[in-house]
C-alpha cells in the first residue's frame, strides 16, 4: 500500500490536510500524539469544523496549524495568543485554539499569555512542552530544567524554569491541566473539557524531544522517555499548583484548576447590551 | 501644539477646501469593486449622486449611529476615530501612546455604541496581532500608535503583508528617535512606514493635512486596505492629530465604503492566495466554511508553506509588490496647485503642505513662478508624476519635519533637476517665508 493510501485510510484523515503529510516532526516526537489527541477530541465532540480556528506560533509544533483541516493561521513567533484574541472577539461563534510550544508561549509570548488569562478571553491554549527550542537545534527555554544541557547551556542550565501550571493559575485561567504525551486518554479528555468550557483554558502536554533535548541529556530513546514519564508521573489533580513543579524525580500531572468565571467576550457583550439599551432610551426621549 | 487654530491657519484651511476641486481622484477604483454606498466629503460629492441611485442603504439606524452627520469642531485624532467608525471599522486593538491616545479613547466609547469591539492590548505587538486576527475573522479593524509603538509593530506589519490582511494602522508621528519628544510633531516615520519590516514589500500610506482629511482619509485607508488586501497607513504629524478644526461629516449614504472581494468559488475549489487579474486574491474569512490556511512562511496559491522553492518565493514576493506598484495610478492621490507654468515646485505633505501653499501664493505675488505638489499618497511614491514635473521645472524644494526622508525619493526620480531639502526638527513647522526664501534662492 502506498503512503498516500495509508494516510487516506487513517481514522482521523478527514481532519487533516493529508497532502501535507508526512509531517516535519522527528520520529518519536510527542507532537504527533498531541495532534492525535486534539483531533480525537474534535471527533468525539462532533464539533462543526467550519467553526474551529487553530492558531499557532513558531517552532516545531507551530507547523500544526498547517496540518489541521480547519481555518488556521501560523503567525509570528510568540504572538499566537494576541492573534487568537482578535479572532475570538471579532467572531464569538468560533472555537479558537492556540497550539504552540514552551519557548513560543512563555518566552517571547509570555506577556500575551498572562494577559489573555487575566482577561479570561475564551480561547484554548495547548502547550507542547519539550523543555527546549527544538527547531533551532536545542537551546534552553523558560521550561528547561536546572542543570540540563542544551546548546546554549554548555555548562548546565542555571535558570530556574517556569512551573506553567502555577503561572496559568496565578494569571487567572479557568481550566488548567498538565499531562504527558503518555497520558493519551486523559490528555484527550482534558482537551474535550476545555473545548466545552467558557473562558481561558490551558493544557500543558509534556512531550519527548528524542532527537534533540533527550539525546543531549542522555535520556535514551523515545520509548525510554515514555517509560520515564510513566515512572515519575504522579496524578495529583486538585493539588496546590505552586507545588506542581516538574523535577527530575517527579512530574505532577492532573487537573489543577476548573472554575467558572465569565469570559471577556461575555462581559463585553453584556456591556454592549447595556449601552445599546441606554442609547435606545435616550433616543426615545 | 493643540492651540494651532490661529486665524491664519483657519484661512489656510478655507483655501485648502477650495482647492480640493483640483484633487485628482482616481474613479476607476470605485467601479472595479463592491461599492456598497457612497461617499466622504467634498471630493466625492459628485460621484455619490450617481452611485446612490444604484445602492440601497441598509440598516439606516445603525449607520446613523456610526456616522455623526453634521458640522463639528474636533481634533484630528477624534476625526480619525469618527472616520474609522463611519468606514465600518468594528474592531480596534490598541495601546495608549502620546500623541495618538485620543484615538483609542474615542474608539473605546464609540465602538461599543455601534456594537463593535475595543480592546486595550498589553502592548503594540499584541495590538496589531489582534487586529490581523480580527481582520481574518471578517471585521474591518484598526490600530493607532506613534513612533515607539510603530517600531514594535514592524514584525507583524510583515505578517499582515504576507497574509494580505486588510487593516489600517494610524501613526501620529512624534519626535524621535527612541522616546524623543512625545508631545512634539515630526514626519520622521515616513521611511519606516515603507521599509520598517524585513523583506521586500509594498504598503499604502496616506498623509492628511487637515482635520477634515483625518476623517476623509481614514475612510480612504479602509477602502484601499480592503481593495488591495494590504496594511494601509495613515501617517499624520502630531500637529494634525492634536489640532482642532471644523469637520463636515456627510450623511451615511454619502460615504463610500468598500468591502473586500469574496471568493467566487465553492470551498473545495478555493485557493486562498490565487490572485485575480489585479493581482489581489479574493478573501474568505474564518468561520465561513472555506477552511483555509494562512501563514507568514512563503506560501503557494493554496496558502501552504513552501520554504525552499525559488519559484514560489519569487512569484509571491513579486506579486505582493506588484499588486501595489501596478495599481499605483489607482491608488495615488495628489493635489496640484499652480503647477502648469511653475519654474519651482514645492513637494510637501501633511502640515508642511499648508505652509507650502501659503508660500507659493506669496511667491506668486512677488512674481516668482512657484507651484505646489501636495502628496496625499506618499506610498506608493508617485514617481512618474514627480519625474514628469522634474523635467519641466528649474528646481524642486522639499520641506519636511525630519532630517531628510521623502526628499530621497524625490532626488531618486528628479535625476538632474536640483532638489533642495528644507529640514525642520522639533516643535515648529515650517514658516511660509522660509519656503518663499528657498524658492527665491532657487530662481536666482
Amino acid at each position: 500500500m502506498s503512503n498516500q493510501n495509508l494516510i487516506d485510510q487513517h481514522a482521523l484523515s478527514k481532519y487533516l490536510r493529508t497532502e501535507r503529510m508526512p509531517h516535519i516532526w522527528c520520529e518519536g516526537c510527542g507532537n504527533g500524539i498531541l495532534l492525535n489527541c486534539f483531533l480525537s477530541a474534535l471527533d468525539e465532540l462532533k464539533i462543526d469544523l467550519d467553526k474551529v480556528v487553530v492558531v499557532s506560533g513558531i517552532g516545531c509544533i507551530g507547523r500544526v496549524a498547517g496540518y489541521v483541516k480547519t481555518d488556521s493561521i501560523h503567525t509570528t513567533h510568540g504572538r499566537a495568543i494576541a492573534f487568537a484574541t482578535g479572532v475570538k472577539l471579532a467572531n464569538p461563534d468560533l472555537k479558537v485554539v492556540v497550539i504552540s510550544g514552551d519557548g513560543d508561549l512563555f518566552a517571547i509570548g509570555g506577556n500575551h499569555f498572562i494577559h489573555a488569562a487575566r482577561r479570561n478571553v475564551d480561547i484554548k491554549v495547548i502547550c507542547a512542552n519539550n523543555f527546549n527550542y527544538g527547531m533551532t537545534g536545542g537551546q534552553y527555554s523558560p521550561t528547561t530544567p536546572l542543570e540540563a544541557w542544551t546548546t546554549t547551556t554548555p555548562y548546565g542550565n542555571i535558570e530556574r524554569p517556569f512551573n506553567l501550571v502555577h503561572l496559568a493559575t496565578a494569571a487567572g485561567a479557568v481550566y488548567v491541566a498538565r499531562w504527558t504525551t503518555l497520558h493519551v486518554r486523559r490528555l484527550k479528555a482534558s482537551i474535550e473539557k476545555a473545548l466545552q468550557k467558557e473562558g481561558f483554558s490551558f493544557i500543558e502536554a509534556v512531550s519527548p524531544c528524542p532527537e534533540i533535548f533527550d539525546r543531549y541529556n542522555k535520556l535514551g530513546s523515545a520509548v525510554d522517555v515514555m517509560k520515564w514519564f510513566k515512572l515519575i508521573s504522579q496524578i495529583r489533580s486538585g493539588t496546590d499548583p505552586s507545588q506542581a513543579e516538574i523535577t527530575k524525580n517527579q512530574i505532577a500531572v492532573g487537573e489543577f484548576v476548573d472554575v467558572e468565571k465569565p469570559s471577556y467576550g461575555r462581559l463585553l457583550r453584556e456591556m454592549t447590551d447595556r449601552v445599546q439599551e441606554k442609547l435606545k432610551d435616550d433616543s426615545g426621549r | 501644539m493643540a492651540s494651532a487654530s490661529s486665524s491664519a491657519r483657519r484661512k489656510s484651511l478655507s483655501n485648502r477646501i477650495d482647492s480640493t476641486k483640483e484633487v485628482h481622484i482616481r474613479l476607476k477604483l470605485l467601479t472595479k469593486t463592491n461599492v456598497h454606498c457612497v461617499v466622504s466629503a467634498l471630493p466625492y460629492a459628485q460621484i455619490s449622486q450617481s452611485l446612490l441611485q444604484k445602492q440601497k442603504v441598509k440598516q439606516m439606524k445603525d449607520k446613523n449611529r456610526a456616522v455623526l452627520t453634521g458640522t463639528h469642531f474636533m481634533s484630528g485624532d477624534i476625526a480619525c476615530a469618527e472616520g474609522a467608525v463611519a468606514a465600518g471599522c468594528r474592531f480596534f486593538g490598541g495601546y495608549p501612546i502620546t500623541p495618538a491616545t485620543e484615538i483609542s479613547e474615542r474608539m473605546s466609547r464609540r465602538l461599543v455604541e455601534v456594537k463593535g469591539v475595543y480592546i486595550q492590548m498589553e502592548d503594540e505587538i499584541g495590538s496589531i496581532a489582534s487586529v490581523i486576527g480580527a481582520s481574518y475573522a471578517g471585521k474591518k479593524a484598526m490600530t493607532a500608535t506613534s513612533g515607539p509603538g510603530f517600531s514594535l509593530m514592524q514584525e507583524n506589519i510583515g505578517l499582515a503583508v504576507m497574509t494580505e490582511a486588510p487593516l489600517v494602522i494610524v501613526n501620529i508621528m512624534r519626535g524621535g528617535p527612541s522616546t524623543g519628544q512625545p508631545t512634539m510633531p515630526s514626519q520622521q516615520d515616513i521611511m519606516q512606514a515603507k521599509w520598517g519590516s524585513h523583506g521586500d514589500y509594498e504598503i499604502i500610506a496616506l498623509t492628511p493635512s487637515s482635520v477634515q482629511e483625518m476623517f476623509n482619509l481614514t475612510i480612504e485607508c479602509f477602502n484601499l486596505a480592503e481593495v488591495y488586501r494590504v496594511p494601509t497607513m495613515l501617517l499624520a504629524d502630531e500637529i494634525i492629530g492634536h489640532m482642532w478644526e471644523r469637520v463636515k461629516i456627510p450623511s451615511p449614504e454619502d460615504i463610500i465604503t468598500i468591502d473586500r472581494k469574496k471568493p467566487h468559488v465553492a470551498p473545495g475549489e478555493y485557493k486562498p492566495f490565487k490572485p485575480d487579474k489585479n493581482l489581489v486574491p479574493p478573501m474568505a474569512c474564518f468561520g465561513e466554511g472555506y477552511r483555509f490556511h494562512a501563514t507568514g512562511l512563503t506560501h503557494d496559491e493554496n496558502g501552504l508553506p513552501s520554504t525552499v522553492s525559488i519559484k514560489v518565493q519569487t512569484e509571491l514576493v513579486q506579486r505582493l509588490c506588484e499588486k501595489i506598484r501596478r495599481n499605483a495610478a489607482d491608488i495615488t492621490r495628489v493635489e496640484k496647485t499652480m503647477i502648469d507654468d511653475a519654474e519651482v515646485v514645492v513637494i510637501a505633505y501633511g502640515i508642511t503642505s499648508r505652509a507650502a501653499l501659503s508660500a507659493i501664493r506669496k511667491a506668486r505675488k512677488s512674481g516668482l513662478k512657484a507651484g505646489l505638489l501636495r502628496l496625499i499618497t506618499v506610498w506608493p511614491f508617485p514617481e512618474k508624476l514627480v519625474a514628469s514635473i522634474a523635467r519641466k521645472v528649474k528646481a524642486i524644494i522639499v520641506p519636511e519635519m525630519n532630517y531628510g526622508q521623502l526628499v530621497r525619493e524625490v532626488e531618486r526620480v528628479a535625476k538632474v533637476t536640483p532638489v533642495t531639502l528644507l529640514s525642520k526638527l522639533g516643535e515648529e513647522p515650517h514658516r511660509p517665508m522660509e519656503i518663499v526664501e528657498a524658492i527665491r534662492k532657487a530662481l536666482k
